[in-house]
């Protein structure tokens, strides 16, 4: 209710202040693909200069807004005003014609071509129908010196880093006369000194009247450069807010659908009934796959430790870390058992009776051609062979037994599993590893996307198998979650392990305190200069 | 009223049936696609109810089936392979090489056994090398494959400067043109291999990866399955079975001929194992489809030729298979 309240307020004072006209309206957009509803009701108004952030868990909707707005994807309904006149772009091209650019993540330019090129590609400067090159070189010049920047603009754009491949598009986005500029995970891949040119310009560009919406989950960094912030969930956009008006911890509350108040402070019920002191894995020092910069903690046996953390903090890289993925990206000690170990695939982890139950069923968890059967007995095929011949009769003995243990709900075991429903595919997956039978369970988001049925059923199995001596490793968004499962918390924060929350203290409201606890990261400035 | 709702009952338990029958119909389209072929001929192909046209057929098959075979290993994994018609000239080369030697000359059985191993072994190395490239550095299937399909035929001339090997063999030959207890040779080598690869695929963890891989590699690594190895496995599959066409049909013409020899086989191979039901996105396998497969369009051709249709018809008649049967595809991944 309050940040209801709240937005109201912080529009209408918007509005006081300035007389200006928003330079973009979205107004109740709703988008649908194939009957599952991306976008309900999302709305975001963008003044001329001001630096937008769009915020939100993983699926709340910012990628779908941005494609909405830049062509990508069409509308259901709705209304998006562009300078006060209705606009409708049938593509990403149309819409940067307009005047409406997004950089990606991944810099959508053409590499092996020159700086010029990139810059001035579809309106070359031409003399006698041909490209007047000089000039040409000069305009991506003078287009680059306007963010301080002095390149060889002849050199083709792959030389450079993805930083400067950056710049430049944004720079191709100014040269087409942009008056908004979308840009998505924009620091994703840039270190402290990059990030600096990179507000630089932006702050730039702001002067310059142009408008720019900025979607990142690092949340640090809004408040360092981001005016307003409008936070997404579920589809809805939820809040907008001026970002003075708004702390860390609100904009984590209102990602997670929740007012700070609702937070419990209701201790955990798992206060540990005999204490853990047998060391079964100790991470220390993890480093690299892109964002782990430092995580160490213990994991003891028979514990369920929970592993908490905004979107990209790194929670599911060290999943992947322990588990031998990413190898030759990755840094740092891994003991199990007081040995230290270097899995090289996973086939060698799941060989030391670990198991890792990924976090995306479709992407890397399922197997959709095959049968539940097929599914279910993957890791365990090696046990369950002979002479690389599989005995079925055991088998079906496996399957059978873990169908009935679980509850998984399938015509028979030779039923595709992409026919199952999302919570009886997470079972299957959890099956699949259950089967090989781990000393260390790795969960990632086991309960995201399935029914409240079957997440409770799957939360219980958990809390039994802890029970009865498994050791699990539990990612989680919900915190609600990780209070109710886990017996101790670890929190990451990017890339770093920054606390401990033992089981006399664990809440939900512990966490959110934690998770949005001021960041190593957000002494930016101050790290750079030094 | 009550008879009403009955009648509402038996409507919608007709549509159910109609239904199952649709989706039996979907299900095992290839065969009986095949079998109103059968049925076609039988009505309007003279002499098509005699034993001898059973064994033309049997014997222009062969070969595409045998490679068809590979290929859909090759398509489930999710990859391509365009080097099998190379491969099989390559093969094709080596054997007669082998055998016309003065060693074999000396001690005919090793020779010929010798000659046979290596050519089916020199094919196997040439797809392993797709499996290394494709697994090891990522190449795309489509581009890696495409070195051996440009370089192998390259190799086999080279090995015989580009010369039409012919000789004179009678147990070699024996491979393309004998027959035991009257049906020929090779038509029992095919269905020999059809029959163990589709147990491999069914009983064996080669199999079950093999699927794993194709129908989601990341899936299956997580799950600790050794892909890069399962792949190169494929390959040379793919490749040794190439080798075994390629053999077969340096047999039937008593000569090796490496310009020749293989030819368009690639694109008849994949042919076969679409019509067969192979998914092109991975993950299924139906290696008694792709006997099928190559079957049916072999059976079509027959059917127009022995009817005296053009055989530039006959091409065009090969494309609309192919057509039906990715619709056929598409309707059974519709549902």
């Amino acid at each position: 209710m309050t940040i209801t309240t709240k937005t109201a307020a912080s529009e209408a004072d918007t509005a006081a202040n300035n007389s200006v006209q928003p330079i973009l309206q979205m107004r109740n957009i709703n988008k649908a693909f194939s009957g599952v509803s991306a976008l309900t009701d999302a709305s975001l108004t963008l003044m001329p200069g001001e630096v937008h952030a769009i915020i939100g868990q993983n699926g709340a909707g910012k990628s779908t807004l941005i494609k909405v707005l830049n062509g990508a994807h069409k509308l259901d309904s709705g209304d998006i005003l562009y300078q006060g006149n209705p606009a409708d772009f049938n593509s990403p091209h149309e819409a940067q014609v307009a005047g409406i650019s997004t950089i990606f993540q991944e810099v959508n330019l053409i590499g092996y071509r020159s700086i010029t090129e990139n810059i001035c590609l579809g309106y070359e400067p031409t003399r006698f129908g041909m490209v007047n090159w000089k000039k040409a070189h000069a305009h991506a010049r003078s287009m680059l010196a306007r963010f301080g920047l002095d390149l060889a603009v002849e050199k083709p754009l792959q030389d450079y880093n993805i930083a400067i491949q950056q710049l430049v598009a944004i720079a191709r986005a100014v040269a087409l006369n942009a008056k908004v500029v979308i840009m998505d995970e924009p620091t994703s891949s840039l270190d402290d000194k990059e990030k600096e040119v990179l507000f630089k310009v932006i702050r730039e560009l702001q002067a310059s009247g142009v408008a720019i919406v900025y979607v990142s989950h690092h949340l640090d960094e809004l408040f360092q450069i981001c005016d307003q912030v409008t936070i997404m969930r579920d589809g809805h956009t939820v809040a907008q807010h001026a970002i003075k008006d708004i702390s860390k911890l609100q904009m984590v509350a209102a990602m997670l659908g929740r007012d700070i108040a609702d937070f419990s402070d209701q201790t955990s019920q798992n206060a540990a009934q005999q204490p853990f002191s047998e060391v079964l894995l100790e991470v220390e020092n993890l480093a690299g796959a892109g964002v782990l910069c430092d995580v160490s903690f213990k994991l003891h046996r028979g514990e369920i430790l929970g592993l908490a953390g905004l979107l990209g903090a790194g929670r599911s890289e060290v999943a992947r870390a322990i588990f031998g993925l990413d190898k030759e990206r990755v840094k740092g000690k891994i003991c199990v058992d007081n040995q230290q170990v270097s899995y090289d695939q996973p086939i060698d982890a799941i060989n030391s009776k670990i198991g890792f139950c990924s976090e995306d069923r479709k992407e890397d968890g399922i197997i959709p051609q095959l049968s539940v059967r097929e599914n279910l007995t993957l890791a365990l095929m090696p046990k369950i062979a002979k002479n690389g011949l599989i005995n079925e009769t055991k088998e079906r003995e496996i399957v059978t037994s873990f169908m009935r243990s679980l509850g998984i709900k399938a015509s028979s075991m030779e039923q595709p599993i992409s026919q199952l429903s999302g919570g009886n595919q997470q079972k299957v997956l959890l099956a699949r590893w259950l089967a090989t039978e781990p000393r260390i369970l790795m969960l990632d988001e086991p309960t995201r996307g399935i029914d409240v049925g079957a997440k409770a059923e799957i939360q219980n199995l958990i809390k039994s198998l802890a029970k009865k001596g498994m050791t699990v490793l539990m990612i989680s968004s919900e915190f609600e979650e990780l209070v109710d499962g886990a017996d101790r918390v670890i929190v990451i924060q990017a890339g770093k392990s920054v606390s401990e929350i033992t089981s006399e203290n664990l809440s939900e409201n512990a966490i959110v305190q934690a998770v949005a606890h001021e960041a190593p990261r957000s002494s930016l400035t101050k790290g750079s200069a030094a | 009223m009550n008879n009403l709702a009955l009648k509402d009952q038996q409507n919608s338990n007709i549509a159910i049936k109609n239904n199952m029958i649709i989706e039996k119909l979907k299900q095992h389209g290839t065969l009986l696609a095949f079998l109103f072929l059968i049925l076609v001929n039988i009505l309007i192909t003279p002499n098509f109810l005699q034993i001898q046209t059973l064994y033309v057929n049997l014997t222009q098959v062969a070969t595409v089936a045998i490679v068809a075979i590979g290929m859909t290993l090759v398509i489930a994994s999710g990859g391509i392979d365009l080097s099998v018609g190379a491969l099989m000239a390559l093969a094709g080369t080596i054997a007669p090489l082998i055998f016309l030697s003065d060693f074999a000359l000396m001690s005919p059985v090793l020779g010929l056994t010798l000659a046979i191993l290596v050519a089916i072994l020199a094919a196997a190395m040439g797809g392993l090398f797709n499996g290394f490239l494709i697994s090891r550095y990522n190449i795309q299937p489509i581009i890696a494959t495409l070195i051996l399909f440009i370089s192998g035929r390259g190799i086999a001339q080279v090995l015989t400067n580009g010369e039409l090997q012919t000789f004179d063999h009678a147990s070699f030959e024996f491979i393309g043109t004998g027959r035991i207890f009257g049906v020929p040779f090779q038509a029992i080598i095919t269905i020999v291999i059809a029959l163990s690869m589709a147990w491999v695929l069914r009983r064996s963890i080669y199999g079950r990866f093999l699927l794993a891989v194709g129908g989601n590699e990341q899936a299956a690594k997580l799950a600790g399955v050794p892909t890069a190895k399962i792949k190169m496995i494929t390959y040379m599959i793919c490749g040794a079975l190439a080798g075994v066409a390629g053999i077969i049909t340096t047999a039937i013409n008593s000569a090796s001929d490496a310009n020749q020899t293989g030819q368009l086989m690639e694109l008849d191979a994949i042919a076969a194992a679409i019509v067969g039901g192979v998914l092109l996105t991975g993950g299924k396998a139906p290696i008694l489809g792709a006997l099928l497969g190559a079957c049916i369009i072999q059976l079509v051709g027959y059917t127009l030729l022995a009817n005296g249709v053009h055989d530039a018809v006959a091409m065009i008649a090969k494309a609309i298979i192919i057509i039906a049967a990715v619709y056929m595809q598409q309707m059974k991944g519709a549902k």
